[in-house]
């Protein structure tokens, strides 16, 4: 039967209106009866209550009354958010204003088909929302800046950095250093993920303790760029939530807790290490002893986190050495195939998945390790030489003008042009039948 | 003379072969972590264009971190360590996906 999807919210509204009567009832019966909790969360979360390590009653009473900030709901905050909201943590922010996009579903497994171009912090609160409506769930469709953080951050009192960039990395941690928040903290790439807690209870360490200089903008890959398996990153993000529970129940204290990075490899055997790392460093630009990554420092832009973290640039080639792809099409698409070189230079599992028939492929990386030399191309494209037409295509028009640079001034081919918005572009604009990964 | 084992984590094994693990033995009668570091960048990076993935003015690149029988180097001395018969030195690179 077809249920329409007014229909579908309007009972949505009712079950968690009768769900929030029925904890107000529950709330006075329980008041009566003297216990801390009312029966509906004895039923749901005694199986969690008997466990010794989550101190019973009292440790539900503090999830019940602890705020918990996750920022960024994707692949790690995907498993933390149901994690979360099932074990009974009362109070849950989600920060996050991008949109749930088809490429995301097969790892950030809270959202579905049916969300698709919704906000992702309001997908997960309907879904969140589901699974338990007795926690409140607090949505900010916005992204995180200089100028929102301390106002978001200040009603909580546990941060999750579910982020993916170094500078909302350092942002996050600073932030929470000057509010004295503590900061579960982790990431992933591929098969691959990190752990770790910042600022513990004021203790240190913080991020930039850890990375007091930041990586170089061409050595961070991104999830889109890298890839990555989704049960992989999930399992990190499962350990945040483990983490999050322990820091609530207080299993870790002033004089147990240990600074870590725990490690996890999902491939080719699962493993999982834990190292003892370093504590708070007194010359820490935020947490050390004369601080500079002050809350006025950060609030007024003092602190550029976009100077600080760099950006790649790829702009080195002129106007003259970029086509765009209707021109590619017009001009060369329908040309004897012999006639000019298309070069694609996407990694080879990436060309595998589709490429346009006639184009060979060789990466920025393999093009740069060649050298200038014409030779080492021929053995991989015979008949390229100095008076060739090439012609140059990635996945989004970045690494084509890198290679473009490389094919005129290292190898001496002086007529080279770059795709500009790579094949992705020609995707969308020409041929929509090649698949887009 | 000293022999140890040297991990490449986080995706930093694609410049050594795509081996995680490596037994490095350097025939020196001392040698610290700063020498490992060089020894690692002149003698086990075949491809010298990839050694600015592993190092930068002189030491580890920023985002990597240094671990020493899976402590942090900055507990143990840092560059000064002096390495001894069967320790592990693992460095691994910092991820940022999320």
């Amino acid at each position: 039967m077809e249920v329409s999807e007014e229909l579908r919210r309007e009972l949505t509204a009712l079950k968690l209106e009768n769900a929030r009567l029925r904890r107000q009832l529950e709330g006075k019966e329980a008041s009566e009866n003297k216990y801390p909790l009312s029966l509906e969360e004895y039923k749901r979360y005694g199986r969690q209550m008997i466990v010794e390590e989550t101190g019973g009653t009292l440790g539900q009473v503090k999830l019940r009354n602890s705020r918990v900030l996750v920022v960024g709901a994707g692949g790690l905050g995907s498993p933390v958010l149901p994690y979360l909201a099932g074990a009974g943590v009362g109070h849950i922010g989600i920060v996050d204003n991008d949109v749930v996009d088809t490429s995301n579903l097969h790892r950030q497994v809270l959202h579905d088909s049916e969300s698709v171009g919704t906000l992702k912090c309001e997908s997960a609160k309907r879904a969140l929302n589901r699974l338990n409506p007795l926690v409140e769930v607090i949505t900010y469709p916005v992204r995180l800046s200089n100028t929102n953080a301390f106002e978001i951050f200040r009603s909580y009192d546990y941060i999750l950095d579910c982020t993916d960039t170094p500078l909302t990395r350092y942002l996050i941690s600073d932030v929470a250093v000057n509010l004295g928040i503590t900061v579960v903290s982790a990431s992933g790439l591929g098969t691959e993920g990190q752990l770790c807690i910042l600022n513990f209870k004021k203790l240190g360490p913080c991020y930039r303790c850890f990375y007091p200089k930041p990586p170089t903008p061409t050595s961070v890959t991104s999830c889109q760029e890298g890839g990555v398996v989704g049960p992989c990153i999930g399992l990190v993000g499962v350990m945040m939530a483990v983490e999050t529970l322990k820091l609530i129940y207080g299993v870790y204290a002033e004089d147990n807790f240990q600074p870590f990075l725990t490690t996890y490899s999902g491939f080719p055997n699962q493993s999982m290490r834990t190292f003892k790392m370093r504590g708070r460093q007194d010359n820490c630009a935020c947490c050390g002893l004369s601080p500079i990554v002050t809350k006025d420092a950060i609030e007024s832009g003092t602190i550029n986190y976009q100077n600080f973290c760099g950006s790649r640039s790829y702009d080195c080639c002129s106007l003259d050495e970029r086509i765009s792809v209707e021109l590619f099409e017009d001009q060369y698409k329908n040309r004897e195939p012999s006639s000019y070189i298309l070069l694609d230079v996407r990694p080879h599992h990436h060309y595998d998945i589709s490429h346009i028939p006639q184009a060979y492929n060789l990466t920025v990386k393999e093009l740069r390790d060649m050298d200038g030399e014409l030779t080492k191309i021929q053995k991989h494209i015979p008949n390229i030489n100095k008076d060739s037409e090439v012609v140059v295509m990635c996945r989004y028009g970045n690494d084509s003008r890198l290679a473009t640079r490389l094919l005129k001034d290292q190898f001496g081919i002086s007529n080279v042009k770059d795709v500009t918005g790579g094949l992705f572009r020609y995707i969308d604009r020409i041929d929509p039948s090649i698949p887009k990964y | 003379m000293v022999t140890v084992k040297v991990e490449f984590l986080g995706g930093l094994d694609v410049v050594f072969g795509k081996q995680r693990v490596h037994k490095v033995r350097i025939d020196e009668p001392s040698v610290n972590a700063k020498r490992l570091i060089s020894y690692i960048a002149e003698e086990m990076i075949t491809n010298k264009k990839d050694i600015n993935v592993f190092l930068e003015e002189g030491t580890v690149r920023p985002g990597i971190l240094t671990l020493i029988n899976d402590t942090d180097w900055e507990l143990e001395g840092g560059e000064d360590y002096v390495l001894e018969d069967g320790d592990v030195v693992s460095f691994t690179s910092t991820l940022h996906g999320g």
